[in-house]
């Protein structure tokens, strides 16, 4: 039994709550347009990232169904298909993962829950979606230009995604570049806004150790991506000059098609080091907000404090500054300098350790917890689980000399979209069932929630697990077809196209999703302020949904961290953060 | 209580799938029966924490799922039961890094009596090249290139002249002796990947990567190529094929030396080229 720190009350500054100037919109335009409220912009970036993302879902079907059924469909051919596992690939992990939990949940959650009125650069703010709305329309017109989209995968790797034997060598790639290029301007500047927010805009009494962990793992992911990107705008700059202008920062003197081109002197491997400088701490820029609200997500739903949540923060800020020395862990066969394979080897199964101590303290949450198996819940245990076995399997990956055969398979294919699909999209659908009804004012329904959840868990886990088996096999990736080989049983290719009915049915399962979201909105049953009895603050506002400004009059002032659930002696099962010591009821007999 | 029970199948049928699938590594050809090994390892350490991980959790959602009247406990933090997770975990990573790391340093360092074979990629097939009677590959440049000189080669190099160069054909390798494997590519990515052998590498342009291999059976295995090179990359393909001393040198015999396959052109070229200027 640990004591609670009501001291920190003494800490809180004097009662002034400076006016703050919020451009308050005077037209239908201003208000659903073009908002400077951070909610709207939050809730602009999610729709967009989920249209986006829903192209994507289909791009995963048109692969698997020629991965499942090879030569069945003639519509899909071997351009197509690189093109479609690299507009998958880029989708999925920028424009709508990176995207939705940054743009979409760090917008609507960082101001809610830190208890300010907007994010500080209003402004900034909604340009910041506007650019990212921008790149992502120069992203999709690359499937109406001549040659298509690029098909040099979503590593876009020199020499290829250049040269003229790469479908979308001549428009596809250019755009792709310019794409990401504008992203990157636009996450910039709502990035610099989610970061100054958390530090400058606190209301009394919020100090650092008493922010939710969804904060701390959008706040720390944030810093990351700010850290992160420029190697990728950098990359992307250079890689356009190459195409563009016949600089050879990337490639050296080669053959192009027969003949000698004009490049030399170029290192492909220096745009692999930019890429994964980027490409690794992307990887925690997804999951560090996952972990956070995931482990808001399981304090709320067991309605027992997370556990050792210092440990919590410190795992997040360490995961975060290892994630930026691993980068060359996805170069072990790349033809480096074999000798950095021991460094890095090492430094990625550090990170094993600060990321099994918060897996750790999500299980132990739920030890002698009172666990509710509400639809945000059962998203939560199924993050746990497909969190772990693609966590476990990362460590044979990051093992220099395991990976050297496992590298290029299937196996990578199913680690990667274990760990960094199926587990943060676990918890996006968690934290929109969550979050619904403080955006709308209405739950989700709790049936098709169940429904929804054990078709996609379920299904995704009967997707991605075996699949593991056939990169251990020796199935490579990103192969159009497997051809004859003498390694690969027939029963591999069954396995493949039993992989792939699941992934259409998995796929087709999330319309009931998508229907689920639009019939609540009008006829979900009303969930009042906070349905879900939880202590931080975006469930105190005098609204639901919050207005603009989000406090009305005055700004709450905080008393105690974010997980004071069931406290001994008291009367209810949690106290709101804003909830001042007096206020508290006791149960009757019980000592204050 | 259905919900831990489904979670507590995912484990168990997850196990039961890795014990009694079909699918599993091709029979080794290479002398890297070591990488298994550090395979087998991180399978049973980890396959152990994601038992345990996932039956506790299984064990929490039957044991306190709410009940009307069931009241959580108040546990924020204990030191010790996270400190003693740490070490735990922290073993358990150097029961799998201390392993790999020296398997590792086996498989970068090159024994001393390996003779070199050359794998060179380009869009979208193989050529190799053995070194003739001198034991040495000559030396190559990208801008060699020519009709009759598809791998570069540099004529002015003697030992260039009796490398054995194999093109559209098959690489023959001799059982029991080790090999040092050099990669090159002359247009983009490319990565020579043998699944029986274990070992694989990018091929770069404009550098020359390698890996070494002891085979240590006969047989004929398929070459893929595993890094995305373009449109054809699915039908990269080739044959290793590792024989036995008497019928590796029978082969061997047969194949033609660079100077044997482009000599006459190469003079022509020349004369006419001293009898222009």
């Amino acid at each position: 039994m640990v004591d609670i720190p009501y001291e920190g009350i003494r800490s809180i500054p004097p009662a002034e709550v400076p006016d703050v100037e919020l451009y308050h919109p005077r037209s239908w335009w201003t208000r659903y347009v073009f908002s400077q409220d951070a909610k709207v912009i939050a809730i602009q970036y999610s729709l967009t990232a989920s249209a986006i993302g829903l192209v994507a879902l289909v791009l995963s079907w048109l692969m698997r169904l020629q991965l499942g059924f090879p030569g069945t469909f003639s519509f899909i051919d071997a351009n197509q298909y690189l093109q479609f596992i690299t507009m998958h690939g880029m989708i999925m992990v920028i424009y709508l993962l990176t995207a939705l939990f940054l743009g979409g949940f760090g917008n609507y959650l960082i101001p809610l829950m830190v208890g300010a009125r907007d994010m500080v650069f209003p402004y900034v703010n909604m340009l910041s979606y506007w650019v990212y709305l921008l790149a992502v329309l120069v992203l999709a017109s690359t499937f109406f230009v001549p040659g298509g989209p690029t098909g040099a995968g979503w590593t876009l790797y020199p020499p290829q995604a250049i040269l003229s034997g790469t479908p979308g060598q001549d428009w596809g790639i250019i755009l792709m570049m310019s794409s990401l290029i504008l992203f990157i301007i636009g996450f910039t500047m709502g990035g610099l806004n989610y970061v100054v927010t958390v530090l400058q805009a606190r209301t009394r009494g919020m100090t650092l150790m008493r922010l939710p962990l969804t904060v701390w793992g959008i706040f720390t992911a944030t810093v990351m991506a700010l850290l992160a990107f420029p190697a990728l705008f950098v990359a992307s700059v250079m890689l356009l000059l190459d195409r563009l202008l016949g600089t050879s920062f990337f490639m050296p003197s080669l053959v192009e098609m027969g003949t000698l081109s004009k490049y030399g002197g170029g290192s492909p491997l220096l745009f692999q080091h930019l890429f994964w400088f980027f490409g690794h701490p992307e990887v925690y820029i997804v999951a560090l907000p996952a972990f956070g609200i995931v482990s808001d997500l399981i304090s709320t739903h067991a309605r027992k404090n997370i556990f050792g949540y210092r440990m919590m923060v410190w795992a997040i800020v360490a995961i975060g500054a290892l994630s930026f020395v691993v980068w060359a862990h996805h170069m072990y066969v790349s033809g480096m300098f074999p000798q950095f394979g021991y460094f890095f080897a090492t430094t990625t199964l550090i990170i094993a350790i600060p990321t099994a101590i918060k897996v750790y303290n999500w299980v132990l949450t739920l030890w002698r917890g009172d666990i509710h198996l509400t639809v945000p819940m059962l998203f939560a245990l199924g993050f746990i689980i497909t969190f772990v076995n693609g966590g476990l399997t990362g460590l044979f990956l990051g093992n220099v000399v395991v990976d050297v055969p496992l590298s290029d398979t299937m196996f990578v294919v199913a680690h990667f979209h274990m760990v960094m699909g199926v587990a943060p999209i676990m918890v996006v659908l968690g934290a929109i069932y969550h979050w619904y009804p403080k955006v709308t004012g209405r739950m989700l329904n709790d049936a098709l929630g169940k429904f929804h959840f054990w078709v996609t868990f379920l299904g995704a886990y009967l997707i991605f697990f075996p699949m593991h088996y056939l990169g251990l096999l020796g199935v490579p990736r990103r192969y159009f077809e497997l051809g004859d080989t003498t390694f690969i049983p027939s029963s591999a290719h069954s396995l493949n196209a039993f992989i792939s009915v699941v992934a259409l049915t998995v796929g087709f399962s999330q319309m009931v999703f998508l229907f689920n979201l639009a019939w609540s909105l009008f006829k979900g049953e009303a969930s009042g302020g906070n349905p879900w009895r939880a202590t931080t603050l975006e469930w105190q506002t005098p609204e639901t949904p919050p207005g603009h400004g989000n406090w009305g009059k005055e700004l709450p002032v905080v008393y105690r961290w974010a997980y004071d659930y069931s406290v001994p002696g008291a009367a209810e099962d949690f106290i709101p953060q804003n909830q001042p010591p007096r206020a508290t009821q006791l149960i009757q007999g019980a000592a204050s | 209580m259905a919900v831990a029970l489904i979670l507590l199948l995912v484990a168990i049928g997850s196990v039961l799938f890795h014990l009694y699938s079909p699918w599993w590594w091709t029979p080794i050809a290479t002398n890297w029966a070591y990488i298994d090994h550090t395979i087998s390892i991180t399978f049973w350490i980890t396959g152990f924490v994601f038992v345990a991980v996932i039956a506790f959790m299984a064990y929490c959602v039957f044991r306190f799922h709410h009940k009307e009247g069931r009241r959580a406990d108040y546990n924020p933090e204990n030191k010790r039961l996270e400190w003693w997770l740490s070490v735990g975990t922290g073993v358990g990573v150097a029961a799998m890094l201390a392993p790999g790391l020296v398997v590792w340093h086996q498989f970068v360092t090159v024994p001393a009596d390996a003779t070199e074979v050359e794998v060179m990629g380009q869009q979208w097939q193989w050529s190799f090249r053995l070194p003739g009677k001198d034991g040495k590959l000559g030396t190559s440049d990208v801008r060699n290139i020519a009709s009759d000189n598809p791998m570069g080669l540099n004529r002015d190099d003697s030992h260039a002249q009796d490398d054995v160069v194999i093109e559209n054909g098959d690489l023959h390798l001799q059982v029991g002796k080790p090999v040092k494997v050099l990669l090159r590519s002359v247009d983009v990515l490319h990565d020579f990947y043998v699944p029986e052998f274990r070992a694989k590498m990018d091929m770069v342009p404009g550098m020359v990567t390698y890996f070494w291999i002891t085979p240590i059976r006969t047989g004929t295995f398929d070459v893929l190529c595993a890094e995305l090179c373009g449109a054809a990359h699915y039908q990269m393909r080739a044959k290793v094929i590792v024989d036995e001393e008497r019928e590796y040198h029978a082969w061997l015999e047969q194949q033609k030396t660079f100077a044997e396959l482009s000599p006459a052109r190469a003079v022509v070229k020349t004369t006419y080229q001293s009898g222009g200027k």
